[in-house]
């Protein structure tokens, strides 16, 4: 006997707010090893660009050099990139956004990137209050060149061969606060809701977003002794407070509770919401945030969330009253003086 | 003929003595933080606006205050404006070099002195005048404080007396030297006179030193080649500037600060540009860079040290074809010693900047016109090419004053480059970053923020294919390296040609670039007056060489590089570029004083090198 089926039409592929598919903000083929934290933050970068709905062609990656300054190949294909010299993204992000006041610019570093050779870069960045991500792939070592420690490796740690790590480790998240940056956070690969809550906090920020996410180096140092493996954070992660996120466009809201949870409306309207696991921390006061930072390595944790938010603090790009164009496009006419000018100068040197 | 013009004097005065007019060198020893400086433009704008050819040449310590400084003012009627090797009229200021300064002076000079100096008892061949500077500046300066500055103007007066300077033109440059001060302005002048009227009653002149009105600077302007590169990156079109501080380079991005300032700010009252200072050189170039690959019109000025720190990302920006100008201002080698004295000591470093295969174009001005000319040049090229470009200048020309016809405004368009915009790739359907499309080694480039699918592509080092894909392949690597060639090859015949003066028939001819010109020029005539030789005259200015370059050494047997470094770096690199059988044509004058090149020594090298 015949029956007639009726054919399931195919489901219309999900798209994101700008009629984008997640598929149209992937990128190459992971060259990674498998297993690398690094592949999990490229995911999660993946996600939140999507559901933030940032049109590809806006991004600029930037990067320096190591395992992870190779990560922005395998994501986001469709925007520019730029894998630049070892430790010295920051000024190549910097005359960039000079450039192009109109990018939204995704810095992806090492450890080994930031903390040792770029350490002077990553300084002054945090100074100007560049509008950038930078995210720190933090796996205590320098993968690329085969493991050796990096300046963020813990007192103590050791190297898969026995080496001892006997160098206090450089916190670049209380550096990065007491230099000025004006959202600093820490997160781990691993923990996808958090991570990507703070990546779409990042998005909507005007202003430099500095985030130390911990990101297992699965060839290098995932062994026993190892400060950066993944079962270290599972055994020490400290989260100071449950992050979410709440972007502009989305009408849906969940109550909250204002007694135990902070609300920061972001430049673009969105809301961060952290609901305090600690009671008394504020996020926004530097001194607090250092001084529990500071704690956290007497203790033996790993601190993560928001440290410090100020979305009130002017950027670099306000402070150098930088015109609405972008410097790169600007016509002739507007950047060559007229003939008037030139007359003017001459007579004043005659 | 002679250089100088010797004229009987004419009516009063001393028996017999000889008048030399407008031909002189005036030298002002001080210590440096003294406040001279003001004395000195006073003096040198008051002989370029008598009509006479000048040029100032400050010789400074790396130091704030208490080093010997010189400043040395040439006044020359034929329009020489080299330095030159013989002071004719000391300004002994500094009890500290009083001695060596005169000692080291030519039979003849004269010498003016602080009367407790006591100096005319070292030599009885020079001409002595004391000035009591002490007494005085006490009178017109009731301040003491200020007596130090003022004491300046005493010489500035002085000077004018002895040399015949025009006193209406010395009380308009004291009033434009002050212009928006009165009372600075009324205190200098009462010091000018006081040093004029001491003069006029209390010395006879005894020495040949005199000026006359003439009229060859009329509708000229006098600059430093700072300044106007400054100028000229303004008219350029530049958009982002970082930088990092270092003598002499610094007075480029100061005076470009100031320029952009009054003439760069949009209607809206926002800035069409972004300077920063860096925190370094790395950071710096590194900033050039980032904002080149994104579209702007970038660049940065330095010297030695900072092209050093900037040679790993310049290798970078070689391989990923980024445009950006960077002017190295160059000076003699490290920071502690001589850092304040010229040299052309970098072409060598420079020229292959960074590891692995690099070259890079280099532009050589010689004078603040090719300073602000060359700077559209050098961004025009960067952008054309793909690739940094680095203008030559040194310290001479950067930090010293010029004299210079006034500049051309600039009637080539702006030049960007091959940028495919949205349109061009909804037009293409797409591009290969670095495919040869036009044979000539220059591929497409899109600007990050363009809005199309396909714009984005991804820069990295050494590794990539056409299509800007990640490859270790050899074959891939051998032909990007080609073609990088090919548009080094290409940028031959788009670079500045060399000047070529003389006949063309001699069979000496003489090869320099930047500064050395002015003493070539001057050298040549004394070749011709002095020993009747003839030569013929190539002013490089660019690298990679242009055809000329080869025909000239083709054409003469004996081919004089002159150049302010040890190693003969520019005869190198021509060895580098020549047909192998001219190489021996090649010889090297080589100038190392850290003092801007003199004709003489030009002159004399050579003609012991003809044997003569
Ligand atoms: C100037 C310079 N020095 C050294 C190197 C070699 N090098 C490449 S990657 C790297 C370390 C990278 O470590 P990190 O930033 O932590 O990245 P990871 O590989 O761990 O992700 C080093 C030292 C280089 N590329 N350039
Ligand atoms: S070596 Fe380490 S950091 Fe590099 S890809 Fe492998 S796991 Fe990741
Ligand atoms: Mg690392």
């Amino acid at each position: 006997m015949a029956t007639t089926t009726a054919p399931s039409p195919t489901p219309a592929p999900k798209t994101n707010r700008i009629g984008l598919q997640v598929l149209d903000y992937r990128g190459g083929k992971t060259t990674l090893c498998a297993g690398c934290g690094h592949n999990a933050i490229s995911e999660r970068i993946v996600d939140a660009m999507y559901e933030m709905g940032v049109k590809p062609e806006r991004v600029a990656k930037l990067s320096g050099i190591g395992c992870s300054s190779k990560s922005p190949a395998y994501f986001m294909s469709r925007s520019h990139s730029f894998n630049s010299v070892h430790g010295r993204m920051p000024s190549v992000a910097t005359g960039a956004m000079l450039a192009n006041r109109n990018l939204l610019a995704l810095g992806v570093s090492g450890d080994g990137d930031t903390a040792s050779i770029g350490v002077g870069q990553f300084i002054h960045l945090m100074r100007r209050n560049l509008p950038m991500i930078y995210i720190i792939e933090d796996n205590g070592v320098y993968g690329l060149t085969k493991g050796q420690f990096s300046a963020t490796a813990d007192m103590g740690s050791t190297l898969k061969s026995g080496v001892i790590n006997d160098l206090p480790p450089i916190d670049t998240c209380a550096m990065a606060i007491q230099l000025g940056a004006t959202f600093v956070g820490r997160s781990f690969s691993g923990d996808k809701k958090q991570l990507q809550s703070m990546l779409k906090a990042a998005i909507a920020h005007k202003g430099t977003v500095m985030l130390d996410v911990v990101s297992p180096c699965v060839t290098f140092n995932d062994h026993d002794g190892s400060t950066k493996s993944y079962k270290y954070m599972k055994d020490h992660e400290e989260p100071l407070q449950e992050v979410s996120f709440v972007p502009v466009f989305e009408e849906i809201d969940v109550e909250y509770d204002p007694g135990t949870t902070v609300e920061v409306t972001m430049h673009d309207g969105s809301r961060l919401r952290l609901r305090k696991l600690e009671e008394a921390y504020d996020a926004s006061s530097r001194i607090e945030s250092v001084h529990r930072l500071m704690q956290a390595h007497e203790k033996g944790e790993v601190l993560t969330g928001v440290f410090y938010l100020d979305t009130h603090a002017p950027s670099f790009i306000d402070m150098l009253n930088l015109t609405d164009e972008p410097l790169a496009t600007l016509p002739e006419s507007v950047t060559r003086p007229g003939r008037e000018v030139l007359e003017e100068v001459m007579k004043e040197l005659m | 003929m002679a250089t100088t013009d010797v004229v009987p004097q004419e009516a009063s005065g001393q028996l017999g003595q000889k008048r030399i007019v407008n031909d002189m060198s005036i030298q002002v020893a001080t210590v440096n933080g003294s406040g001279s400086q003001s004395s000195n433009t006073v003096l040198l704008r008051s002989l370029f606006k008598m009509g006479i050819p000048v040029s100032g040449k400050n010789l400074f310590p790396s130091n704030i205050a208490g080093l010997p400084t010189w400043y040395t003012i040439r006044a020359n009627k034929d329009g020489y404006i080299a330095r030159k090797k013989e002071i004719d009229v000391l300004v002994a200021m500094n009890a500290e070099t009083a001695t060596d300064d005169v000692m080291s002076l030519t039979p003849g000079a004269a010498v003016l002195y602080d009367q407790p100096l006591n100096l005319s008892s070292l030599r009885d061949d020079l001409v002595f005048y004391a000035v009591p500077y002490d007494k005085l500046v006490a009178p017109v300066c009731p301040e003491a404080k200020l007596r130090k500055l003022v004491k300046n103007m005493i010489y500035v007066g002085v000077v004018a007396r002895l040399l015949e300077i025009e006193m209406a033109e010395v009380e308009n440059a004291v009033a434009k030297q002050f212009a928006k001060k009165a009372k600075a302005a009324a205190l200098n002048l009462a010091a000018v006179k006081a040093g004029y009227e001491y003069a006029a009653s209390n010395l006879t002149k005894h020495d040949p030193f005199v000026v006359k009105r003439m009229n060859k600077t009329a509708g000229k302007i006098i600059i430093d080649g700072n300044a106007a590169a400054a100028l000229g990156c303004m008219f350029a079109g530049v958009t982002v500037v970082a930088w990092y501080p270092i003598t002499p380079s610094s007075s480029l991005p100061e005076s470009l600060i100031d320029y952009m300032k009054d003439y760069r700010i949009g209607k809206d009252g926002k800035a069409t540009f972004a300077i920063v200072q860096a925190e370094d050189e790395l950071a710096a170039v590194g900033m050039v860079i980032g904002a080149g690959w994104a579209g702007a019109r970038s660049m940065t000025a330095t010297a030695g040290p900072g092209i050093s720190l900037m040679a790993e990302f310049t290798g970078l920006a070689y391989y990923a074809e980024i445009p950006g100008v960077i002017w190295n201002i160059q000076r003699v080698g490290p920071s502690t010693g001589l850092p304040t004295r010229t040299a052309q000591c970098d072409v060598l470093s420079t020229a292959f900047l960074s590891h692995g295969d690099t070259k890079h174009i280099l532009l050589f001005p010689s004078s603040p016109a090719e300073c602000f000319s060359m700077a559209q040049d050098a961004f025009d090229l960067a952008e054309h090419f793909q690739t940094l470009v680095f203008v030559m200048s040194d310290l001479d020309l950067g930090m010293n004053n010029w004299m210079s016809e006034p500049f051309a405004y600039p009637e080539k368009p702006i030049n960007r480059g091959k940028v495919l915009t949205k349109e061009d790739l909804e037009a293409r359907g797409g591009f290969a970053r670095y495919k040869d499309v036009d044979g000539d080694g220059i591929g497409y480039r899109t600007l990050p923020g363009t809005d199309h699918p396909a714009a984005a592509y991804f820069t990295r080092g050494s590794g990539h294919n056409e299509k800007s894909g990640y490859s270790e392949r050899p074959d891939d690597f051998e032909n990007n390296m080609e073609r990088i060639n090919k548009k080094f090859e290409t940028a031959r015949s788009f670079v500045p040609r060399p000047e070529v003066t003389g006949s063309g028939k001699e069979k000496i001819g003489i090869l320099a670039f930047g500064t050395s010109h002015w003493a070539i020029t001057e050298s040549r005539d004394q070749l011709r007056n002095e020993y009747k030789i003839e030569t013929d005259y190539l002013r490089l200015k660019a690298y990679p060489f242009t055809r000329e370059v080869q025909e000239f050494v083709e054409q003469h047997e004996r081919v004089y590089v002159v150049e302010q470094n040890r190693d003969s770096q520019m005869a190198s690199l021509l060895k580098l570029d020549l047909d192998a059988k001219l190489l021996t044509r090649l010889r090297s004058i080589n100038h190392i004083h850290g003092l801007p090149l003199d004709a003489r020594s030009v002159t004399d090298e050579l003609m012991s090198m003809e044997g003569k």
